[in-house]
């Protein structure tokens, strides 16, 4: 197996009275894409903040490449990439002078410096806006700048907090592309993202955060199979129709082992086994019906709940 | 495990100087506009005082009134520009802008941030005293060699006051809170420091009172070195410098930890 080169142990952070890591542990081995799936106040910011050292451990230990975190961070960070999740390019500076200026914060040499930034502006599209200001760019190009920025150090390890928040599909396209191409050349990836798809395309392992505790880790595939099924289908509840009655409407045949959950207008019918059981389920005319394949965002809707996040 | 911000000794390597550096390549882009900022309102007193004032004032300590003027305003120019760069500019990199977070990314230390902040503000408060010196070596108002010895003071204001405005950048919740910084303590060190009349003036208790006043002090030696009359009082003003940019600084270290690191 690969080394470990990230590995936490009842990592914990607190603000005053509010935890907002609660003691999680994991592991990501070397060339993996690993993810941090949760919703909004989960802890994988905080989680990721911890990993690079702009947020201090309160309790438990962080081990990035070998080293705790807190007595080595000068080393750690000149060996990690980071993506975050505000956009914090040098706005004073033009695109190229970003990288230049930030290669001397790697204490990277001038040459060098140059040749790495081209290289990547290259391999990221964005050499033509070399001497463009960075307001210039648009959202994708802007996120895409900053994976530049995080490669300058040829890192062993790249951590993106939700790397493709508020862009458009092309430009999240583009940006995943790019990133399992940057997996393929061996880079180990550390990603946030509350898009479920993002995660089941590009993730490895990942696992499922709530109230700054793990829920789940697995595959995509495999908790999808486990928590999920393979099937769903939906079913929108008549005007004043509770989820027994329409239940009852569909009478005997929802097959053994499904799982039926409501949310509001929904009652959904998750089947454990494929083979097209839920197509079998006959539902009367006018009534709006879903029959899809289960995903990653059913896994996370059951675990962590339907009710808003704000 | 011990909080970062308890540690009581700076950490700083040679790494201070990418952050100074990353200001002055900014700079290098619009430093027209940033030095005509910071002299004009310095010139402006120079001329407006200094000749319209000065005709009715005569002579101050034995010299024309616009001579009396000119050393301490250099160094109320030095303190502006460092002023206005470790307040506005500093506040806007640490919060919009989002600088300090970006470089928090690389091995740079955020003690290596504040000094290299506090560094470029002395930058500007030497390139200010610089085009200040400059332009009254233009007006006649240099007489010696010596007047050069202001460039070293003007760094040193620069230092002092780059200091104190990243403690006030520290406190503040917004932009609103320099108003205060300028009204309550720039402005009165301007007035009050023996840049217009001599501090012998004052009552007691007012000479007190400049006494502590750190630009007093900048405006004292500028003054020695204009007439060439330094001594033991220049001796014990410098000392006083220096001890307060030492003081300021550690305490600008402390305080943007403590903002920063949570």
């Amino acid at each position: 197996m690969p080394p470990i080169v990230l590995s936490a142990a009842d990592l914990t952070k607190r603000y005053g009275s509010f935890t907002a890591v609660d003691g999680i542990s994991f592991e990501v081995r070397e060339g993996e894409c690993f993810g941090f799936l949760g919703p909004n106040g989960a802890g994988k910011t905080t989680t990721m903040r911890m990993i690079t050292n702009h947020v201090p451990v309160t309790e438990g230990s962080l081990t990035v490449l070998g080293m705790e975190i807190m007595a080595n961070a000068r080393k750690v960070k000149s060996r990690i990439g980071v993506v975050p999740q505000d956009n914090n390019l040098d706005t004073d500076l033009k695109v190229l002078e970003n990288l230049l200026i930030y290669s001397g914060y790697h204490a990277i040499g001038r040459k060098t410096a140059q040749k790495r930034a081209m290289e990547l502006l290259n391999f990221f599209q964005l050499a033509e806006h070399a001497r463009s200001p960075i307001e210039r760019l648009s959202g994708g190009m802007q996120r895409r700048l900053l994976i530049v920025r995080g490669l300058i150090n040829e890192p062993e390890l790249l951590i993106l907090d939700e790397p493709t928040t508020g862009l458009d599909p092309q430009a999240r396209h583009v940006i995943w592309q790019k990133l399992r191409a940057l997996k393929a050349q061996g880079v180990t990836l550390v990603i946030s993202t509350h898009y479920m798809e993002e995660a089941e395309r590009l993730c490895d392992r990942l696992v499922i955060l709530d109230h700054g505790r793990i829920l789940i880790e697995g595959s995509p595939r495999d908790l999808i199979e486990k928590h999920a099924g393979s099937e769903v289908l939906e079913v929108r509840l008549g005007e004043g129709e509770s989820p027994g009655d329409c239940l009852k409407a569909l009478g005997g045949q929802v097959p053994e082992g499904t799982v039926a959950e409501c949310s509001a207008d929904t009652l959904y019918l998750y089947a454990p086994e494929g083979g097209g059981i839920l197509e079998r389920v006959k539902v009367e005319s006018g009534r709006t019906v879903l029959r899809r394949r289960a995903t990653l965002e059913d896994v996370f809707l059951r675990l962590t709940g339907r009710e808003l996040r704000e | 495990m011990a909080r970062p911000t308890g540690r009581l000794r700076p950490d700083l390597t040679w790494r201070t100087m990418t952050v100074w550096y990353r200001d002055a390549k900014v700079w290098t882009t619009f430093y027209k506009a940033s030095l005509i900022g910071n002299l004009g309102e310095p010139l402006l007193y120079l001329l407006a005082m200094g000749w319209g004032l000065g005709r009715m004032v005569g002579t101050v300590d034995g010299v024309p009134y616009i001579e009396f003027l000119a050393p301490g305003l250099i160094c109320s120019t030095a303190m502006y520009a460092a002023t206005f760069e470790c307040t506005f500019g500093a506040f806007t990199r640490m919060t919009r802008q989002k600088t300090y977070d970006a470089i928090l990314a690389s091995p740079v230390s955020l003690d290596e941030i504040v000094a290299g902040e506090i560094l470029w503000g002395a930058t500007k408060g030497f390139l200010s005293g610089a085009a200040m010196l400059l332009v009254m070596a233009l007006f006649g108002l240099v007489n010696g060699a010596l007047a050069i010895l202001t460039l070293p003071l003007s760094f040193l204001i620069g230092l002092l006051f780059s200091a104190l405005s990243m403690i006030v950048t520290a406190k503040s919740p917004s932009y609103d809170f320099f108003s205060y910084y300028f009204t309550l303590v720039i402005a009165p060190m301007f007035l009050f420091s023996g840049i217009f009349f001599p501090i012998g003036n004052l009552p007691y208790w007012a000479q007190t009172f400049a006494w502590f006043l750190p630009l007093t002090h900048g405006v004292n030696i500028s003054r020695a070195i204009f007439t060439e009359k330094m001594g033991v009082g220049t001796a014990i003003d410098l000392v006083w410098l220096l001890v307060f940019i030492t003081a300021t600084f550690l305490v600008a270290i402390r305080e943007i930890r403590r903002r920063l690191v949570l």
